[in-house]
């Protein structure tokens, strides 16, 4: 039996406001327990909610990002539930008339490209949270996260592939960063994942019943995750079991999903209006005010960098993969006019480095000018590629500019005909058996002669040229 | 002293005939002699009390004083107040002292009015006859096997008592007018959004309005202009320019257009009520309004529409009442889910838990459109009634209540009955209108009877001049019970 996926998500997006989404106390991470929860956080008697229009700015910005449908008029409901960590006995969030609806957004999976489109958006508030451990048998509640402002986008189930998931939690992820909307923080949970998945016999139209794997805040563990769950329902029907709707947890160190609540134990949530709060209504200055605050996007920026410096559409994904990424590269590529060198540089070298010290771009020790300075000298010839590698490490590790150190010890390119000339006569003179060799046929014979005169030059000859005279000469 | 107005003392103190603090004593010895059988307090704290009164006195001397600096007031024990326990009636807020106050409060500390106490009230402001309160029935000072009436039944008694010249109180769906009408003092229910709920201990949301209880309709006008305002930490406060509310009170009522609804005076209205509110109108007619026959047909409607609206919100607005930061918690449970069943059914009173139930119910699963999306209907349609009303008249008069006060324990053993009783004032909760009872007369056996006047949008200066000008032409507001 053939089996065919489908994944769709659901992603709590923080939105990086400086306060909360219905109170003025701080959203910073890492305060002492309790410090930041204001009165109407803790849902004392009397309080109300106030609306943070920051908020809803940074809800818009991403309704234009996705081209989405932003309403006009949008609602807020109450979902009404019981749980220590929310505190009124109901989560502010919005039902029947969220702020964004429809949108899509492209993904990148190796070279191909796929549309996935997007259900909804909406604004809520994030809850507490509980600490089961280190209070003697107790559970400890911190509600410093409680009202934290939280953008909930709910993509349609258009994903065939666990690669094809994380490629759009990835996209998504970039997105909400590059937007400045989301400070992109996992380890503090400003981006958690849900993942719907289903399974059906390829060519049934039907979906087959989903389960849902709760709150993944890492791209490995959605993986691992959406990996083994598929596996276990396709097992479960291949021996004649039902997949019942439920609600599942990932449990990380055994690399399982496992049941948290069955369809039969879900929540009826109660949704109503919330009474203390107006309908948002969000008229057309306000959308060209957030519109005329938006950066260029990842995937405009994505296909002019394919269209300007003719870069291959998987490498502008990388170099789009983030904001500070994609700046630093066009700054390189236009100081020096070499595109496609810059781009392999940074995807190669550049990336390697920032992943061995765990660093990103912004902390990078070469900046962009002093990239197109090493580039610029590729290009002209100035310096051989294999030197060029040579110089970049001392660069990072030293701080100088490629010329600095081109010139303090000595790389600079020879390319003076004359001097070429001068050391493959000497490398011919020194290898007579490889010479026959060649004029025997042996094409190999003649790298080894190059070799012998890039040794001697100290690596310093242009390689091209050593090949044509040495060519010229043995010929000859 | 203690049939004096807030224009009285006010005048007083100003001419520094009496102190704050002189004031304070005053009243609280007459709270001292007179609480214990009327039970019209739950809280009182002298010291407190004396402290805010030095306060304003001092503040007098500065030459900082404004007009109700010293006056001293009662406040509903809904209100926040911090420092002071806030217990809305309930056994599950015994323990709460509030660590803030209440918008309400700051704008009475603001202009300087003096703390007697925190009156009783119904549970959560849930109830029409102040039994429902976790510290005991409020008697009707009129008549002490009577009830005052609800949820501010412990205001209007302060009120009537003469223990307090005015108390704030709240009023949805009819919290003020009715217990005015039962304890015949003037009561003023603005329209929703005028007075703040910030702290205001919220039961139904969309309903809830703070207003006051006084013996006057001036004393009304001057707290009002304490009490309302646009307060930014309310997202349904109305942001309005600031008016005088007693500006209009002299105008004289010749060509005003008084609607009187057929629906409020067909079956159900008491001979006595009837005949009160009769009166009224003829006395109104002196001063040269006009009466209109309107028609408010969906009045029948307010019952059901209002108790699927109020208690759906009121079942979501307590839910935060569960024992884990503040408030009662039980003292032995085992798991969560044991916590808070028995911190709940501990620290509400039985209508508190039947209004949750059928909150609960009408918002659930299969259940939502056919009752809380038909109720919230017809509350527009009640809402149109009144707005088509308004082209007709100025004012729309009516009783407040079908009879005057029944007797403590007539009517609590059928929560339906007593629903019933609210025809009257519900519908003007769930249009959102400003609405009043003046005390109109008595019935047989001597309990007061109160005239309701309702207003359209924000014409509150039209009502208040209304009921200040049918109180210059009659006496029934200056009378008090013999205590």
């Amino acid at each position: 039996m053939k089996w065919e996926v489908v994944i769709g998500l659901e992603v709590h997006v923080q939105l990086s406001t400086v306060s909360k989404i219905f109170s003025g106390a701080s959203t910073a991470f890492g305060a002492e327990p309790n410090t930041q929860a204001c009165n109407v956080d803790l849902a004392y008697p009397g309080v109300l909610p106030v609306l943070n229009e920051a908020a809803v700015d940074k809800a818009i910005r991403l309704g234009l990002a996705l081209g989405s449908k932003i309403n006009r008029k949008n609602v807020f409901a109450r979902k009404n539930y019981f749980y220590p960590d929310l505190p009124k006995g109901y989560q502010i969030s919005q039902m029947d008339l969220p702020v964004v609806e429809g949108g899509q957004i492209v993904i990148q999976v190796g070279e191909e490209e796929k549309v996935i489109r997007l259900t909804r958006a909406h604004m809520e508030e994030d809850a507490g949270k509980s600490l089961h451990e280190d209070f003697q048998g107790l559970s400890g509640i911190d509600l410093n996260r409680a009202g934290t402002p939280l953008l909930e986008i709910v993509s349609e189930p258009d994903m065939r592939s666990v690669e094809e998931a994380a490629a759009y939690a990835r996209a998504l992820y970039t997105l909400v960063t590059w937007l400045g909307i989301c400070d992109g923080n996992m380890q503090e949970g400003s981006f958690r994942m849900d993942v719907n998945v289903s399974v059906r016999p390829e060519g049934q139209q039907e979906f087959g019943t989903r389960r849902e794997i709760k709150n993944l805040n890492s791209f490995r563990f959605l993986e691992q995750a959406a990996k083994y769950e598929i596996q276990w329902q396709i097992d479960t029907l291949e021996d004649g079991g039902k997949i019942q709707q439920a609600t599942v947890l990932f449990d990380p160190d055994s690399g399982e999903t496992r049941m948290m609540r069955s369809k039969e134990d879900a929540h009826d949530y109660r949704y109503f209006p919330d009474p203390d709060l107006l309908p948002v209504r969000i008229d057309e200055a306000w959308i060209e005010r957030v519109r005329g605050e938006m950066p260029e996007l990842p995937g405009q920026m994505k296909a002019r960098f394919v269209a300007e410096y003719g870069l291959s559409a998987y490498d502008a994904a990388l170099l789009t993969s983030g904001l500070a990424q994609a700046q630093y590269f066009e700054a390189a590529a236009r100081a020096c006019a070499q595109g496609k060198l810059v781009a392999n540089w940074i995807n190669g070298e550049i990336a390697a480095r920032l992943n061995r010290s765990g660093e990103d771009i912004a902390t990078c020790p070469i900046s962009p000018g002093r990239l197109a300075g090493l580039v610029a000298r590729i290009a002209d010839n100035t310096l051989s590629s294999k030197l060029a590698k040579q110089v970049f490490e001392a660069m990072w590790d030293d701080g100088l500019d490629a010329d600095a150190i081109i010139e303090r010890d000595g790389l600079k390119q020879v390319s003076d005909a004359g001097a070429i000339e001068k050391m493959v006569d000497e490398a011919i003179a020194a290898n007579p058996k490889a010479v026959e060799e060649f004029r025997a046929g042996k094409e190999k014979a003649l790298n080894a002669l190059a070799g012998q005169v890039m040794k001697a030059s100290r690596g310093k000859a242009n390689p091209a040229q050593v090949l044509e005279i040495l060519k010229n000469k043995l010929a000859g | 002293m203690i049939n004096d107005t807030l224009k009285a003392l006010s005048q007083q103190l100003a001419d520094k005939a009496v102190s704050g603090e002189e004031l304070a004593t005053a009243y609280l010895d007459r709270i001292e002699a007179l609480n214990p059988a009327l039970n019209a307090f739950i809280t009182l704290d002298r010291d407190k009390t004396l402290a805010e009164a030095r306060a304003a006195d001092a503040r007098r001397a500065r030459g900082e004083a404004g007009p109700l600096t010293g006056v001293p007031l009662a406040h509903k024990d809904i209100f926040c107040q911090q420092g002071w326990k806030t217990s809305c009636g309930s056994r599950m807020l015994d323990n709460f002292i509030s660590p803030y106050d209440a918008n309400v409060v700051e704008r009475c500390k603001a202009a300087g009015m003096v703390t007697l106490g925190r009156t009783n009230m119904d549970e959560f402001a849930m109830g029409s006859s102040n039994e429902n309160s976790w510290y005991g029935p409020v008697k009707n000072p009129w008549d002490p096997a009577a009830i005052p009436g609800g949820s501010s039944g412990g205001s209007a008694a302060a009120v009537a008592a003469r223990m307090t010249p005015v108390a704030t109180a709240t009023d949805t769906g009819g919290s003020i007018r009715q217990p005015a009408s039962h304890c015949g003092v003037t009561g003023l229910k603005p329209t929703y959004g005028v007075v703040s709920r910030y702290g205001m201990v919220a039961f139904a949301s969309s309903l809830d309005q703070g207003g006051m209880l006084a013996q006057t309709a001036e004393d009304c006008a001057l707290m009002l202009n304490v009490m309302a305002g646009f307060d930014r930490r309310d997202s349904t406060s109305v942001e309005r320019p600031a008016e005088d509310y007693a500006r209009d009170l002299q105008r004289p009522l010749a060509g005003l257009r008084v609607g009187l609804p057929r629906e409020y005076f067909a079956d159900g209205l008491s001979a006595d009520v009837a005949q009160a509110v009769d009166a009224a109108i003829a006395e109104l007619k002196k001063l040269g309004a006009q009466p209109v026959e309107i028609g408010l047909p969906n009045t029948e409607l307010s019952i059901p529409s209002y108790y699927v609206i109020a208690p759906a919100e009121a079942s979501s607005n307590l839910s935060r009442y569960d024992g884990v930061r503040y408030g009662h918690r039980a003292a032995d449970y085992g798991d969560l889910i044991d916590m808070y069943e028995k911190t709940r059914a501990e620290g509400f009173g039985a209508e508190v838990k039947r209004r949750i139930m059928v909150g609960t119910y009408v918002l659930s699963h299969g259940y939502y459109d056919a009752y809380y999306i038909k109720a919230q209907k017809i509350r527009r349609l009640i809402a149109n009634d009144f707005t088509a009303a308004f082209g007709l008249c100025d004012v729309i008069l009516g009783p407040v209540a079908p009879t005057a006060a029944f007797n403590i324990g007539e009517k609590s053993s059928d929560p339906v009955e007593m629903y019933l009783s609210d025809i009257y004032t519900l519908s003007v909760n769930l249009a959102g209108l400003p609405g009043m009872s003046v005390p109109a007369g008595f019935s047989a056996n001597g309990r007061p009877i109160g005239l309701q006047l309702i207003g359209n949008y924000f014409d509150e200066a039209r009502l208040l001049n209304v009921a200040h000008q049918f109180q210059l032409a009659t006496g029934w507001h200056r009378q008090a019970p013999k205590l």
